[in-house]
């Protein structure tokens, strides 16, 4: 074999298998979202996922989205969710409540939330209970600012933890599921694997067993959270955690728990643990 | 036609739609053989292939198209993969198989994704308004059932 030919040879090879791993099962993985700050790198395809986990590969919800639907999320600019973060952000600079403060008063600017998101829900020792974003920024609304609590799963709170998720944007998921959280996620996993419904599905039927294959028009996804709250081109709003959970139990007749109930709020922290790796890439963009 | 033969026509009405309600097995008194086949007729009313057909592609109803790809409904857009395509499924099962696997599929499948459409009892906190009643009714199953049996 010539030399000339046996390089050719090995580039081709080199390619081919750059390509392989930029494919999942002919899936495209590469994220590199446009921001303000530079390009940002996303994480939405781990191999290795951490010891313990139910599935072989991580995937982020964005993999399985079309190219039209994925394009959207590549560029901060033409993010319909970031309409949303940029209201947060004035509400964030905004004084509220009867102490006359706003957030920016105490925490200064939103990237003093950086590293946040990554690994909530978590035990809070000082408080004695399972936190969620959405509880620090009431919890913080009412302790400090004394103002109302906004509605858990409405739209100022949803934008707030989407402007205070993308601090952390590119940072991988790593929420702790042992010590004190570990009732909250054994609940979580109960949760996960109950079948509900008149259609009797447990959220592993599709998530877990079927991810990658067609649902009628619906490309399944992994049902992973990393990139909540997302803005969905279905309600052109961005949807919250709880809200998505609420609306996978309607579509299989079940009787929905509470938006910001315990139950939502474990198996938030059970179905973020299963995604651990991933980046957080909130707010992204789904059908 | 004197008044009194007037009367007994709606009365004969009513006495076979009695008898044809009581024709209907009911979702708790259905019988299972061990591979989970149903060989009694739920309603002792042959199925309707033509209705079995709408109920199948109707997403309220049977929306069998969400998991199974059925070339009889080309002109429907977007058939699911997640269960095997239904192309031919009459050379694979035979009807009291067919029929048991819509009534109750965990039967014939155990741990499957798929509903059981004649069971009253179904997953927990299942909505109110879908509490105690099935998916779909026995006839409709029995519809479904004849139109199945015509993908050869």
């Amino acid at each position: 074999m010539k030399k000339t030919t046996r390089t050719a040879m090995i580039g081709a090879f080199l390619a081919a298998s750059l390509a392989f791993s930029a494919q999942a099962g002919g899936m495209n993985t590469e994220l590199v979202i446009d921001t303000d700050n530079g390009p940002v790198k996303i994480i939405t395809h781990v191999k290795n996922p951490p010891k313990g986990s139910p599935l072989s590969e991580l995937y982020s919800g964005w993999v399985f989205r079309s190219k039209e639907t994925q394009a959207l999320e590549t560029d901060d600019f033409d993010n319909p969710g970031m309409i949303f973060v940029e209201q947060a952000r004035d509400a964030w600079n905004t004084p509220d409540g009867t102490v006359g403060k706003s957030c920016a008063d105490c925490h200064g600017d939103p990237s003093s939330m950086k590293g946040l998101r990554t690994v909530l829900p978590r035990w809070d020792a000082k408080l004695g209970k399972l936190m969620t974003l959405e509880d620090y920024v009431n919890e913080s609304r009412v302790k400090y600012m004394g103002a109302k609590p906004w509605k858990y799963g409405g739209g100022q709170l949803t934008a707030m933890v989407a402007l205070i998720s993308m601090q952390s944007r590119g940072m991988p998921v790593n929420v702790k599921t042992d010590g004190p959280v570990r009732k909250f996620w054994e609940l979580g996993k109960k949760l996960y694997y109950t079948r509900v419904g008149q259609l009797d599905m447990a959220c592993s039927n599709c998530h877990e067993d079927n991810y990658g294959k067609y649902i009628r028009a619906d490309h399944l996804s992994q049902g992973q959270i990393n990139g909540f709250p997302a803005y969905r081109l279905k309600n052109a709003k961005l949807n919250s955690v709880h809200g998505r959970f609420k609306g996978c139990m309607k579509n299989i007749r079940a009787t929905p728990y509470k938006v910001g109930s315990d139950e939502f709020k474990a198996l938030e922290l059970y179905v973020a643990s299963r995604g651990n790796g991933l980046s957080v890439e909130a707010p992204s963009v789904r059908n | 036609m004197k008044p009194y033969q007037l009367a007994l026509i709606p009365a004969s009405f009513l006495a076979m739609a009695t008898l044809a309600s009581a024709g209907t097995i009911k979702p708790d008194d259905v019988v299972f053989a061990p591979n989970g086949a149903v060989s009694t007729s739920l309603t002792g009313t042959p199925g309707d292939p033509a209705n079995g057909r709408k109920v199948f592609a109707n997403r309220k109803l049977g929306n069998c198209l969400a998991c199974h790809k059925n070339s009889d409904l080309s002109e429907q857009q977007f058939h699911g993969e997640i269960g095997p395509a239904l192309d031919g499924v009459a050379e694979r099962y035979d009807e009291a198989q067919l029929r048991g696997i819509l009534v109750n599929s965990k039967k014939t499948f155990e741990g499957t994704i798929m509903p059981s459409f004649y069971r009253l009892k179904n997953g927990a906190r299942t909505m109110k308004k879908f509490q105690g009643k099935t998916i779909l009714t026995a006839q409709q199953v029995e519809d479904v059932v004849a139109y199945l049996k015509t993908l050869k």
